[in-house]
């Protein structure tokens, strides 16, 4: 990738620090907030996964329970193209969104993954309207081609519900 | 289980002997709610405020300090209030606060028929853990009307159909079909699937691996109810209202969603997904791929529901309009694209509303 490579080049999975696992979600982040979804994608690998369950089942396992967001690779390519769209009628002039992340954690390297949990609270506005989305982050990073690539990321909301935030139209 | 229905608190729960109890969700002491969690198993429900506690039937059996009573405290008028009627079909349990409403049956009128299609199609079911539980800025009637709205589909879902053409699915063939009216203000469109329904009917996307399984179902049906009824399960869609707000989508997989008002212009939206106990893996995957992306409010369609009802609340705040357009289809037999499903809907609200049709 070019300028745009949003993370610092690592050698291996185990030699990844607290920072530079931060630099590459807070540079997600800016992705995201700059709706720069065909560079963000590029994140991901071949065989991701991006998961959001229900409020009301934050265990709830996509193979088996119905969940909010189950995406693999495929489908995220569909969810960035309809949100590229004019057509995607809710996100239609975006939103301004700001995700912010915090009390990020590095959990011992499983194989060649290494899982990160981290807090997030992403803000949403829209015409007159501000709804926020809390919750937590579950990561499983690997590096490829010497770069931090997202395996697996999977967001459980805390609130209770989606009643004060309406939907999931935006990318957690 | 406890929820709010229409605003107030209730609780539903098993009694020893199975049935079902509904009772509105207050102490009969000082009035705090008894029920705490909104599912689980309880034997006695206790009132943390004062330490009442009621039984599964609703009997109060515990008050502390009785003695402080003497003789004046009638256990038996004391007991948990029920909610005035509550009936179940089929495993849907329906309840009214009018203690002089009609019987469940007479109520569903047409929709009856149609809740059985739906139940016996799917055998054994459950409904899936996990639930959908959102908002929408606008008034509720305006749910009403989308989710029986045939029309709407192609321009508000374009980037949905987009995404099942990406994935192969033939949508050519259209949605022939009609719609009506079932009674009592219910309604449905019926039409040919244009897209695969686990129950049973086969297309590429499922998978080589399951077309067999689809097969046995489908005969299964044809074994149990016969040719015709056993094609009507498989090969057509079905968008059911039963008035005023309980949705059943027997579409590329089942949805049960109700929406209560919380004002004129917000109404929460409860949804869940309905599926055979005993599904083949892959079809089950497929069956919560499809609700998820299609229905859910986190998938390619529902937000734009969302967005477009939301719109239309603000557009007839502008008070420039005093009237929706429905007359879609009055000059023919209505077609599933038509609107005499939300005619239906309107007449029996108004009926209710002004208290004569119009």
């Amino acid at each position: 990738m070019t300028a745009l490579e949003p993370a610092p080049a690592v050698t291996g999975v185990h030699g990844v620090t607290r920072a530079d696992v931060e630099d590459f979600l807070y540079a997600e982040a800016e992705l995201l907030d700059a709706w720069e979804l065909d560079t963000w994608i590029a994140l991901f690998t071949a065989d991701c996964r991006y998961v959001v369950p229900c409020n009301d089942t934050p265990e709830g396992d996509p193979t088996r329970d119905l969940v909010l967001i189950d995406d693999n690779a495929l489908r995220l390519r569909s969810r960035v193209e309809r949100l590229n769209s004019r057509k995607a009628h809710r996100e239609y002039p975006h939103s301004t969104t700001s995700h912010q992340v915090s009390n990020v954690r590095l959990r011992p390297v499983e194989g060649e993954e290494l899982p990160v949990v981290a807090e997030f609270t992403v803000w949403r506005f829209r015409g007159e309207r501000s709804t926020t989305y809390v919750g937590r982050y579950a990561y499983r990073l690997r590096v490829v081609d010497g770069h931090l690539r997202i395996a697996a990321k999977r967001a459980t909301l805390a609130m209770g519900s989606l009643r004060q935030v309406a939907d999931v139209a935006i990318i957690l | 289980m406890r929820r709010p229905v229409g605003n107030r608190a209730v609780f539903m729960v098993r009694n020893k002997a199975g049935e079902v109890k509904v009772f509105h969700n207050s102490c009969s002491h000082r009035g705090a709610v008894v029920c705490r969690k909104d599912s689980g198993n309880a034997k006695v429900f206790q009132c943390f405020y004062h330490a009442w506690s009621f039984d599964t039937d609703g009997k109060l059996v515990g008050v502390p300090d009785r003695e402080a009573y003497g003789d004046g405290l009638d256990f038996g008028a004391l007991g948990l209030r029920p909610v005035a009627r509550v009936e179940s079909y089929r495993g849907f349990v329906f309840l009214s606060y009018d203690p002089d409403i009609m019987g469940l049956v007479d109520y569903l009128a047409g929709a009856a028929e149609y809740l059985d299609l739906v139940v016996d199609a799917t055998g054994d079911a459950e409904i899936i853990r996990g639930t959908n539980e959102y908002a929408i800025d606008a008034n509720w009637k305006l749910l009403a009307e989308n989710s029986i709205d045939g029309y709407h589909a192609v321009p508000t879902h374009d980037t949905y159909f987009k995404y099942l053409v990406s994935l192969g699915t033939d949508l050519s063939g259209g949605v022939a079909g009609t719609a009506k009216s079932l009674g009592n203000g219910h309604a449905v469109l019926e039409y040919a699937a244009p897209w695969g329904r686990p129950v049973a009917k086969w297309e590429p996307l499922f998978g080589e691996d399951s077309r067999e399984e689809i097969g046995r179902l489908r005969a299964d049906l044809v074994d149990k109810y016969g040719e015709a009824r056993a094609r009507r399960m498989a090969d057509t869609n079905r968008n059911m209202l039963i008035y005023p707000n309980l949705v059943i989508n027997d579409i590329m997989a089942i949805t049960v969603r109700t929406f209560m008002p919380t004002s004129a212009d917000r109404m929460e939206v409860t949804a869940w997904e309905l599926a055979p106990r005993d599904e083949l893996p892959q079809l089950r995957q497929r069956r919560l791929d499809s609700f998820l992306t299609f229905l859910g409010p986190g998938g390619f369609a529902t937000p734009d529901d969302i967005e477009a009802l939301e719109s239309c609340q603000q557009g007839f705040h502008s008070g420039g309009l005093e009237w929706n357009d429905l007359s879609r289809g009055m000059a023919r037999d209505p077609l599933a694209n038509d609107e005499e499903q939300m005619r239906a809907f309107w007449r029996q609200w108004n009926s209710q509303v002004t208290g004569g049709a119009r």
